[in-house]
């Protein structure tokens, strides 16, 4: 299609999007799977059919909170959009007979949205009489909700991603025509340098400069590619917004390879995440169909086409030498990087690599303008962050908030808490490759800078939560023995460094530690923080380092007392029931994978240490707190 | 690697797989992939194929087919199971998921049960942190787990078979 024509498009999705009839959405992003949507989605399209009620139903993607899945969304013509939460399949169809009676079940709703232009692009505002939503509350007085401002993740949930007219229905495509017939590329490059967009992979790095080194750059073909591996395990933004809102990343990487003169890239999608791929590969025949990817595109002299390639399960491949080895077909090896991958990358040709999320920005930035993305955020860091809130909080999900927010108040306002009331002990940031945070730094505002001066790093924005029942010790030896694991081998310090703290480590948790050993192991640190080629070894030594510096009493006492403060550490760790306050309810009994705990009703029961694998099962369901350490 | 008589397997697939991306030898990591997918795993005959089509050495299809953790150059049992060990698992108790399915099926991770029904295998992460601890068995995922349940959801599929 044509500029024009684009436009005349997006007004008709809009209409189609807003038509005169109920829409139903259920969000079938892999949380919503997992959680059994697809029994929903299924009962909701039978049910519909059996009524031969004229409903559009829609499978969408995901809102963020994960925890509160499967989630279904009802838009009724001039009223506000209802989400409903936690939704059986038998829920979803009695959903379906309540919304043929005028029947909202509101008691089911977990918000209501009256403004859409909260979440899209679109104009579409209710007022007056909510038939019996009112009490429902309000998207932005949900608490989760409450602080976020969601730019990257925009339309995730609210749209189909399977089909290019909901995303055109919300402005999509919009900032790709005006650039292709309004701005000059190095024009864009000045937006976005000024925007102060930074690379939300883990590194930072300005992404106008970025760009304008490889437009810089001699040689053709150029390369344009996205960085969909997210390998940090408990980070899963990239995959929310791959799935869900899979055109805002092609349209980001479109007006990037605009701006830069490429007319190819590759989208390197990790292949644990099976739907983002599907997803994706959707999106692309889409935009190609509809003249918005492929050649001439909106009629235009500009031609860009993108390919799948999918990772193959190696951390390292997220760094970018690693991951352009993997898609020329090699193990996912990184080099040194005398010449910068923006002279020679992939096939030794100009590349520009971004994240998923840093491209998800591009669109908004062009159509807002680059000084109202400048507005939001701190001094050295622009805009917003997503954030994978997981761990021990009440709310589990994507939390994103404007740069500069507190720990405290993603932890303790979006997220809701530590779960079960427990003490807050560190927040982990930044994957295997960031640092733990003690309650001390809970004020810490975030963003690039304050996080890497703490210890940490923003890393791709996994944010775990811990409580008094985590050892830090075995976090520290869980990161190191994943670096081990994922150390490709080229570099001695790595490989070699990290193997002995591993070693060490394990020695730790087991009790058979020294505390020589401590600082034998501050001194390997550094060693392989120094002495490394590539980002995964730099940052190795975080997880321990950080640990050593908050939490070294917890080290002292693996080592000295041979007890785990936590519980945590099956050799250090003994579970014994308090039979004064033991209420005799059977739960430990039925929870023990290994049943080893006896008791009858109204006897104190008992654990048979010979057998226990302490495990903590019984300590964690254990109502009353009557499990223990010895 | 396991010895395979060449004349057992169907190099056909592999073929397939090497047409659809044009033989061109950039595309290793993604036709191992697929190659996988259609044999379940990756016999030395096809390692061989896919060498002698995209006219690499074979040490470098071993040198890939070794380095990526997906691949699989032992059979695989008709389910996967693999317990995801991301971070937000992991604190959840991974730990105890794996050793209970070590437990149930009486083997270590990598391994396949005797009838080849099952294979164990563990996951960076699934990136499905918020209903950690998570793990997989074939394509279904099985979210909030205990190692208490582990044993009744393999029980369903022993009796499928």
């Amino acid at each position: 299609m044509s500029v024009k024509e684009l436009a005349a498009r997006q007004a008709s999705a809009r209409a189609a999007f807003y038509a005169k009839k109920i829409r139903i959405g259920v969000g079938v992003g892999t949380c919503g799977l997992a959680n059994g949507s697809r029994d929903v989605l299924d009962g909701i399209r039978d049910e519909v059919a059996k009524t031969g009620l004229d409903y559009v139903v829609r499978g969408t993607g995901c809102v963020g909170f994960c925890q509160e899945e499967p989630m279904v969304d009802v838009l009724v013509p001039g009223l506000p959009r209802v989400f409903y939460h936690r939704i059986s399949a038998d829920h979803g169809r009695d959903l379906v007979k309540g919304l043929a009676q005028g029947d909202f079940h509101a008691d089911w709703a977990l918000m209501r949205l009256d403004r859409d232009q909260l979440l899209v692009e679109t104009d579409r505002d209710v007022r007056g009489d909510l038939n019996g939503l009112a009490k429902v509350p309000r998207y932005e007085d949900v608490p989760f909700y409450k602080p976020q401002l969601r730019i990257a993740l925009r339309n995730c949930g609210f749209i189909d991603p399977g089909n290019v007219d909901e995303y055109l229905a919300t402005g999509g495509y919009s900032a790709l025509a005006k650039v292709l017939t309004s701005v000059q590329p190095d024009e864009i490059i000045d937006w976005v340098e000024k925007s102060g967009l930074r690379g939300r992979g883990g590194g930072g790095f300005d992404t106008g400069r970025k760009w304008r080194s490889c437009r810089k750059a001699h040689g053709y073909p150029k390369y344009v590619l996205c960085n969909g591996d997210e390998g940090d395990p408990g980070a899963f933004m990239d995959r929310s917004v791959m799935e869900s809102n899979p055109h805002a990343v092609l349209e980001g990487m479109a007006i990037g390879a605009y701006a830069i003169g490429s007319d190819r890239g590759y989208l390197y999608v990790r292949l644990e995440y099976p739907l983002a791929v599907e997803n994706l590969a959707i999106a692309i025949r889409q935009a190609e169909a509809e003249g918005l990817l492929g050649r001439n595109i909106l009629g235009s002299a500009f031609s860009f086409a993108v390919r799948i390639s999918r990772g193959a399960g190696a951390f390292v491949c997220g760094e970018s030498t690693a991951l352009m080895a993997s898609i020329e077909g090699f193990s996912g090896e990184p080099r040194a990087k005398h010449i910068h991958t923006a002279e020679k990358g992939l096939f030794d040709k100009p590349t520009n690599l971004n994240n998923v999320e840093t491209w998800a920005n591009v669109p908004v930035i062009i159509n807002k303008g680059w000084e109202w993305f400048a507005g939001i955020g701190t001094e050295n860091s622009k805009g917003t962050k997503v954030f994978s809130v997981v761990g021990k909080v009440k709310n589990t999900g994507l939390v994103e908030i404007p740069m500069g927010m507190t720990l405290r108040q993603i932890i303790f306002e979006a997220a809701g808490g530590i779960a079960d009331d427990r003490p807050f002990k560190a927040v982990q940031t930044g994957g295997p490759s960031g640092g733990c945070l003690p309650a001390a730094e809970l004020d810490l505002p975030v963003d690039f800078d304050r996080l890497t001066e703490a210890g940490s790093m923003m890393g791709s924005g996994g944010m775990i939560v811990m409580d008094d029942r985590t050892c830090m010790v075995e976090v520290a030896r869980y990161f190191t023995d994943f670096l081990r694991k994922e150390s490709c081998g080229k570099c001695t310090a790595c490989r070699e460094g990290v193997l002995r703290m591993s070693e060490i480590l394990e020695r730790i948790v087991i009790g058979k530690g020294a505390m020589e050993d401590i600082d034998l192991l501050q001194e390997l640190c550094l060693y392989v923080r120094d002495n490394s080629i590539c980002g995964l070894g730099k940052s190795a030594p975080n997880p321990t380092l950080s640990t050593l510096k908050h939490f070294r009493d917890e080290y002292v006492a693996h080592v000295k007392d041979h007890k785990c403060p936590a519980g945590i550490c099956p050799t250090l760790t003994t579970f014994v029931i308090n039979k004064e306050t033991c209420i005799a309810c059977g739960k430990c009994r039925k929870a023990c994978p290994v049943e080893c705990i006896s008791g009858k009703k109204k006897v104190p029961h008992e654990i048979d240490q010979a057998k226990c694998i302490k495990c903590g099962s019984c300590r964690t369901i254990c109502p009353v707190d009557a499990v223990g350490t010895a | 690697m396991q010895a395979t008589k060449t004349d057992e397997i169907d190099l056909a697939k592999a073929d397939e797989v090497i047409d659809k991306y044009g033989g061109d030898k950039s595309w290793l990591v993604m036709i191992l992939q697929d190659t996988q997918q259609a044999y379940n795993w990756l016999p030395k005959p096809v390692l061989e194929r896919v060498a002698e089509r995209l006219e690499i050495p074979l040490s470098h299809v071993y040198n890939v087919a070794t380095f990526y953790s997906s691949f699989s150059l032992k059979e695989r049992g008709q389910y996967i199971i693999r317990v995801c060990d991301g971070t937000a698992c992991h604190m959840r108790g991974s730990t105890w998921l794996y050793d209970a399915v070590r437990r149930e099926l009486d083997i270590e991770e990598g391994g396949t049960t005797a009838d080849r029904l099952f294979t164990f295998e563990t996951v960076a992460c699934l990136g499905a942190c918020a209903l950690a601890p998570v793990l997989t068995i074939g394509p279904k995922y099985y979210v909030h787990v205990t190692p208490e349940q582990v044993g009744k959801a393999l029980a369903s599929y022993r009796k499928r078979k």
